[in-house]
């Protein structure tokens, strides 16, 4: 603890600052945040890039799942990186695009929606929690231009209102509600198609999380940036789903059984599709 | 223009903590206790909405006697102090005693530089993997700092409620005995002054608990073990357990 912070605490004492992390981090240490500098010009390096999220709502509530891989151009960065998360006990969110930038905006809003619920004593709403994500996708505008975005989207239920809500954002920090479903990442577009034929309304929980995994087989089939489901690593994507009662990670056994009944039932199939 | 009186530095620091100590007094007090699976923090208030008790971390939690926005603005200060340092270092990294310590310094340099010192007593509590790992620290208006062992008692005649808890507390015990002591030695004013009708008995309606738990809620990425109890959770706990 060095002066400077302690002169800060001392200054919070007396001055009541605000309960946003970010607001409090900016205007006291910006060199933390993940866009808290200027580029110079220059041409960047490839760097590790996220892909598909897929998110679906269900009677009850909302799952998100993504697959694991991280792409740097052509090559395969990263085939474990997890790339959903629980954003607090009531919400969970996906990244796309550049990682190393991402995953520290996921902790960021992290920290954000904890330290809301701590100083202020009660949670942030879901559409409050969405503007925030918004304001940092926001700032984040100028790693953009740069070629460094990160598009993340953000599911979650209203504590105490059993449906799911989803969340979609642009790279300036536009926020849009989604209805039913939606997909960000490279293989966004051939996992919507999946999910436009495989959604149905009042699916329960495990249907969801099946349709979840399904599209993601399909994005990966056809975007080289997705990665499949691994037989022989065993790995799986990664899939939370979101209810009432709270975030929960479904467990790889589960997940395993369902890609196998879905390879299966494709085998047997031997169609093209 | 008045002539000023010389104060020796002496008396100006007792009036100072006279001030300080007489501010705290009037207020209820706060019990902390460690048992088993965690750590009770235990206040007499009738308030559901104005805290003496507060989450800082994972592991750390904050309880406190005296003025409210005083002691208010130090708890936010130090989920702020918290929350910086879990986000630039690593969650695990935060630690009760580093708190503590920026705590002592505030409330010091507070104690000598401004008008006047705060007149709040502070408890910052971190549970461990055992019980024996616990620590439980004191922070005084003049910022002192003390490390107590297992169980902690602050406020309005802190002296008896510390006293009574020296005699009740022993490591080991679980939660709804813990509880019972802590109505127990909160009560011990009450009894002393033969003023049983001083306020209602302590139960679920006028108590504040909340509990930093050993083992941790098993949700991924939130490692946080702060929890309040709700007034009926606590009312049932302190029946069942044959305190009333």
């Amino acid at each position: 603890m060095d002066a400077q912070q302690r002169e800060s605490l001392l200054g919070q004492v007396t001055a009541g600052a605000s309960s946003s992390f970010l607001d409090y981090v900016s205007a006291t240490n910006p060199a933390l945040l993940p866009f808290g500098r200027p580029l110079p010009a220059g041409t960047m390096p490839a760097t590790p890039h996220g892909t598909t999220i897929v998110a679906l709502t269900f009677d009850g509530g909302v799952v998100m799942a993504g697959d694991r891989r991280a792409t740097m151009g052509s090559m395969i960065a990263n085939r474990h990186i997890e790339k959903v998360f629980p954003a607090d006990r009531f919400s969970v969110l996906g990244i796309a695009g550049t990682a190393g930038i991402a995953i520290d905006i996921v902790r960021l809003f992290q920290v954000e929606l904890e330290h809301y619920e701590k100083i202020e004593g009660t949670l942030l709403s879901l559409e409050g929690k969405a503007n925030r994500l918004g304001a940092m996708i926001r700032a984040n505008l100028p790693m953009a231009l740069q070629g460094l975005s990160v598009i993340p989207l953000f599911a979650g239920v209203e504590t105490s209102q059993p449906q799911g809500r989803l969340f979609s954002y642009d790279v300036t920090g536009g926020r849009y509600e989604e209805l039913e479903h939606h997909s960000v990442g490279s293989g966004s577009v051939f996992a919507r198609g999946a999910l436009k034929k495989l959604w149905r309304p009042a699916m329960d929980v495990q249907q969801a999380v099946a349709v979840a995994v399904e599209s993601l087989l399909d994005a990966s089939d056809d975007d080289s940036a997705t990665g499949g489901p691994d037989l022989v690593r065993r790995l799986w994507p990664v899939v939370y789903t979101v209810t009432p009662d709270g975030a929960t990670r479904v467990g790889d056994d589960r997940l395993a059984a369902m890609v196998h009944t879905i390879v299966d039932r494709r085998t047997l199939e031997g169609r093209e599709a | 223009m008045a002539q000023q009186f010389y104060v020796s530095p002496e008396q100006i620091m007792k009036d100072r903590a006279d001030f300080a100590r007489k501010g705290i007094a009037r207020g209820k007090s706060v019990v902390v206790l460690g048992y088993r699976d965690g750590i009770a923090l235990v206040a007499e208030n009738p308030s559901p909405t104005l805290r003496k008790i507060g989450e800082i971390y994972d592991r750390i939690a904050f309880a406190a006697v005296g003025k409210y926005n005083e002691f208010e603005s130090l708890r936010q200060a130090g989920v702020r102090y918290a929350d910086v340092r879990g986000y630039s270092y690593d969650r695990v990294d935060v630690s009760a005693r580093g708190l503590a310590s920026v705590y002592a310094q505030s409330l010091g340099t507070v104690f000598t530089a401004e008008q006047k010192p705060f007149e709040v007593e502070l408890a910052v509590a971190e549970v461990g993997a055992e019980q024996a790992q616990d620590h439980v620290f004191r922070l005084t208006f003049d910022g002192s700092i003390a490390e107590e062992t297992g169980y902690l008692a602050m406020g309005g005649k802190a002296e008896l409620v510390q006293q009574t808890l020296g005699e009740l507390w022993h490591p080991g015990a679980t939660l709804a005995e813990v509880l019972s002591w802590a109505v127990a030695s909160l009560q011990a004013p009450r009894a002393e002054t033969g003023n049983g009708g001083n306020g209602a008995p302590l139960g679920g309606d006028n108590l504040e608990v909340a509990v930093l738990e050993r083992q941790g809620h098993d949700v991924p990425g939130i490692h946080r073990t702060f929890r309040r109890l709700d007034r009926t959770e606590v009312s049932t706990m302190l029946t069942t357990n044959g305190a009333h």
